[in-house]
């Protein structure tokens, strides 16, 4: 039966198993193993990270396409969600209908794009997706009056969903049973299904065409794959699951702006959680938000404590400042794409004897 | 000797001969920028307004042309993106604006001579320690993953994250104001307009490097060389040329290049902080796409361009201002699918 | 019989997980011109390649001028004095007729009466010698390719498909040019599919299948035994002219 819910992707390693065994009991029960709310933040953005990083995963890490554009996807579902509920209410209708507005955008957009790549190098093709998403970005700050500019949309949502709501009087284990929670376990369902509805299309034949393509795309083609229709198809789904990744941090957080969703900065920490989680794994995209969501938040503690104890040693306790974080991941980044192609998931599957993906 | 009757015919059937005899330079995308300034003057109204956007423009566009010559040339010999090019620009600029800022004294005096006394120090400086970091990155970076575009790319945004949180470390984050040079601030005034005297030194700049690159380029066996590398590679070590070695030379100028635009944008900015590469970047690729990658007289003309198309938008529709770039790059594909002077392997 | 300039023993080349040369036993002899014959696919422009150091064989051996350059690569092949046309011609279109010939002469400068003696059998690119070589017809760029490989005195001249895609007309002044090449000291190994080109200019001749040599002998015998060339060409020399 795990096997039919994992479409036959098993983890394949002990260690890994393990490990997202943890990840899906924490994030399940978060609000009752780590209450407050920095904590539930923090669960709640891994959850958005990892349906984000996962639809990066098949863009990159199947398909092999490397795209800039991403971070505008998940932001047209943030802004769907941002405009509709601000400009026509905070009611059930108005989500769906930003959602849906959102979703269709994002899968026309996709769609140009992908046909765009067909015609283009691979290079060039990254350079244009950096252009248009900078060029998006641009549009959101100017176009304030729909979205806010600069500044963003802060809006609430409907009654269900809002933390004065009480669905029982008592707390259940110390927690409050509310709206809030509601939303949370909202966002954890979405994530879930739509995980594990990757992990169906990539292990689906359409799936294994992908990754002929990605290894050999002039073999592909000589086989009677039309890849021009594969790749446009991986674009428009990688693209609509990063909108629901948008429409549901959009949902979590109750605003929405440019920082949160469109900036290059977002592009880059998905690219590093690709790559350090193991590329063309699925699983990697879960291990990879987990560990930078984490450390993002966490880590920083740490370093503060390392660089108060290097104090008196020259450089080191600015090599050690918490600000300076991505600055190890960045190395640990690097060193991935030389030493661990496949990442930590692929460095556990190799150790377990398995393939690396 | 042979039979010339044989000869002759061919010859004859060739497109007819001495008109095509001489070279013929693609003059169209010059007369582009000459009409977009032409068509500007209507626009903004008054003439000394356009004067000064003009040079504005020119001088933004001769800014960026420096920045992103080295990259359009490496990538059309050596077939390598380098996304970390960035950071070259960013850390000419600290370079220089360390020494800038030991310098202050010589900055403030009112004298060119005293100005660049400490200015050229500075250049070289930034030209120097980019160049170092460029021959870095060229051996130790990019060279395992020759012929991967993919990890390319990846290995090469890494290393720009890591340069920029390793020029925090060293610099510290906060933004450094870098004022202008004390000879070179406020404006002449021509008439009515008023011209910003950095802006004329940048534009000067400008064509300095551009005139230094298109006599290497065309008048020199070197020159010779990295043309006909930038078209076919193989051709050319089949005739004899170890161009591999070349390439660790051509990327190191090329970052040296970065460098010393770095420090003509901080202090056109008047400022240094640790993500003015990146910030640049866009309308970098942007400009080197319009122009054709590989193609350094096109990265010249695309620059311009973009520099004065920002300037004008800026003034007649603020609005389109930060997004006329973009859809210029759109109208120029459209017409040229791969830029405005096409070379080999594009 | 002086040894050969060129031999290739047991060469194999694998491009990707294409096994293209399995196992090539080939000589070239000193002087004259070696016509290199063959069906599409058989290997000949890979054959070439591979001695040009374009790409590495995976097994055997390839001696040139009685020692091993199998490791050695292109740029140092062709200081050997080894000059290479490719199929495509590799003509720098941005560059000026003139510049081309200027690359290829690494002595650093054109000596006019080489370049008068080519420009006898190519006088187009006299007419065009400041042009871009961009702007030439078709035939005229096999021109520039061929006067490129013979700017400078060679040793070895790899010549690959010259009449590809060319009307009779230039067909018959590059025929002129090659018997005026084969006066001089230069060996020249040629892969053709135009049989009346291979068989006006060939000494000897040599025959690829699916990446071995199948038949190596004098240009004469081959062309007198039409049953032979049917069998390994599928056509007759005289047929395809």
């Amino acid at each position: 039966m795990l096997r039919t819910l994992l479409s036959g992707d098993l983890p394949r390693s002990r260690v890994l198993a393990a490990a997202l065994i943890a990840i899906l009991v924490a994030l399940a029960f978060a609000p009752f193993l780590f209450p407050g709310t920095r904590s539930l933040n923090v669960a709640a953005k891994v959850l958005v990270f990892i349906l984000l990083v996962a639809s990066y995963d098949l863009l990159l890490g199947y398909t092999g396409i490397v795209s800039f554009a991403h971070t505008m996807f998940f932001g047209i579902g943030g802004y769907g969600i941002g405009i509709a509920a601000s400009k026509l209410g905070p009611t059930w209708g108005s989500l769906v209908l930003g959602s849906g507005v959102a979703l269709a955008v994002s899968a026309v957009l996709a769609l140009g794009i992908g046909l765009l790549s067909l015609r283009v190098r691979a290079i060039f093709f990254a350079m244009i997706t950096l252009a248009v998403a900078s060029f998006f970005q641009i549009l959101a700050s100017q176009l304030s009056g729909f979205t806010g500019g600069e500044d963003g949309l802060n809006y609430k949502l409907p009654d269900l969903l809002l933390p004065g709501t009480r669905f029982l009087e008592a707390p259940l284990f110390g927690v409050e049973v509310n709206g809030r929670l509601l939303t949370y376990y909202l966002v954890f369902a979405v994530t879930a299904a739509l995980f594990l509805l990757l992990l169906r299309v990539v292990n689906s034949p359409f799936g294994r065409v992908l990754q002929a393509i990605r290894e050999n795309e002039f073999r592909a083609e000589a086989i009677g794959y039309r890849t021009a229709g594969y790749r446009t198809a991986a674009n428009c789904i990688a693209a609509v699951v990063a909108t629901a990744a948008g429409v549901l941090y959009a949902l979590w957080l109750r605003y929405t702006g440019p920082d949160t969703t469109l900036s290059f900065a977002i592009m880059i920490d998905i690219l590093l959680m690709v790559v350090i989680g193991g590329m063309g794994t699925m699983y990697g995209a879960a291990l990879g938000a987990t560990i930078f969501v984490v450390a993002q938040n966490y880590l920083q503690d740490l370093m503060k404590l390392a660089s108060g104890a290097a104090a008196g040693v020259p450089l080191l306790p600015n090599l050690l400042h918490p600000d300076r974080w991505l600055l190890w991941l960045g190395v640990l980044f690097v060193l991935c794409v030389y030493y661990f192609p496949y990442g930590i998931v692929g460095r556990l599957r190799l150790g377990s004897g398995a393939p690396a993906r | 000797m042979t039979a010339p009757a044989a000869s002759a015919p061919a010859a004859a059937a060739a497109p007819a001969a001495p008109a095509l005899a001489g070279r013929r330079i693609d003059w169209i995308p010059l007369a582009l920028v000459v009409a977009l300034a032409a068509a500007a003057l209507p626009l903004t109204g008054s003439g000394p307004t356009w004067l000064t956007l003009t040079v504005a423009g020119l001088a933004m566009g001769m800014m960026i042309f420096i920045m992103a010559s080295g990259l359009t040339l490496v990538f059309g010999l050596m077939d390598v993106m380098n996304f970390a090019h960035g950071a070259f620009i960013t850390v000419g600029a600290y370079a220089a604006a360390s020494i800038l800022i030991a310098l202050k004294g010589s900055m403030q005096e009112a004298s060119v001579a005293a100005n660049l006394a400490a200015m050229v120090p500075a250049a070289l400086a930034a030209i120097a320690l980019a160049g170092a970091l460029g021959w870095f990155f060229e051996r130790v970076v990019i060279r395992p993953v020759y012929g991967d575009h993919l990890k390319q790319i990846l290995v090469t945004m890494g290393g720009l994250i890591v340069c920029e949180q390793l020029i925090h470390v060293v610099w510290g984050p906060d933004i450094i104001p870098l004022p202008r040079p004390a000879s070179f601030t406020g404006a002449i005034t021509l008439g009515d307009a008023a011209i910003e005297r950095y802006r004329l030194l940048a534009v000067a700049v400008g064509l300095a490097v551009f005139a230094g690159m298109w006599l290497v380029l065309n008048r020199t066996r070197l020159g010779l060389l990295i043309r006909a590398g930038v078209e076919n590679t193989e051709m050319v070590e089949s005739l004899g040329y170890r161009i591999r070695r070349l390439f660790v030379g051509v990327f190191v100028a090329g970052s040296g290049l970065a460098g010393l635009g770095g420090v003509m944008w901080a202090m056109y900015q008047e400022s240094v902080n640790a993500q003015m590469g990146m910030q640049v970047m866009v309308v970098i690729f942007i400009v080197i796409i319009i122009g054709g990658l590989g193609s350094v007289g096109g990265c010249f003309v695309g620059a311009l361009l973009v520099g004065l198309l920002a300037n004008y938008t800026g003034y007649v529709a603020p609005k389109l201002a930060l997004g006329s770039n973009i859809l210029l790059m759109v109208l120029v594909l459209l017409w040229r699918p791969r830029g405005l002077y096409p070379v080999g392997k594009g | 019989m002086t040894e050969p300039l060129l031999a290739l023993a047991g060469v194999h080349t694998h491009i990707g997980q294409y096994h293209i040369l399995q196992g090539v036993d080939f000589a070239v002899p000193r002087g004259g011109l070696t016509m290199l014959l063959g069906r599409n696919g058989a290997g000949k422009t890979t054959c070439l390649r591979t001695i040009m150091g374009l790409w590495r064989a995976s097994r055997g051996s390839v001696r040139y001028d009685g020692r091993d350059v199998t490791q050695l690569g292109t740029p140092e092949l062709a200081r050997l004095g080894i000059a290479y046309v490719p199929e495509n011609m590799g003509i720098f279109a941005g560059l000026t007729v003139r510049e081309n010939l200027v690359l290829a002469a690494r002595e650093r400068r054109l000596d006019d009466a080489r370049l008068d003696w080519i420009f006898g059998f190519f006088p187009a690119l006299r007419t065009f010698f400041s042009g871009f070589a961009g702007n030439l017809s078709g035939g005229q760029k096999q021109m520039l390719a061929i006067a490129r490989a013979i700017v400078e005195p060679r040793a070895l001249l790899l010549v690959d498909e010259p009449t590809k895609g060319l009307a009779p007309a230039i067909v018959a002044s590059l025929i002129e040019a090659f018997r005026e090449l084969k006066r001089t000291d230069t060996t020249i190994l040629v892969v053709e599919q135009n049989f009346h080109f291979a068989r006006s200019l060939g000494d000897s001749v040599a025959v690829m299948d699916s990446g071995r040599i199948v038949h190596a002998g004098a240009m004469a015998a081959f062309a007198a035994d039409e049953p032979l060339q049917t069998r390994l060409l599928g056509l007759s020399l005289e047929a395809h002219q």
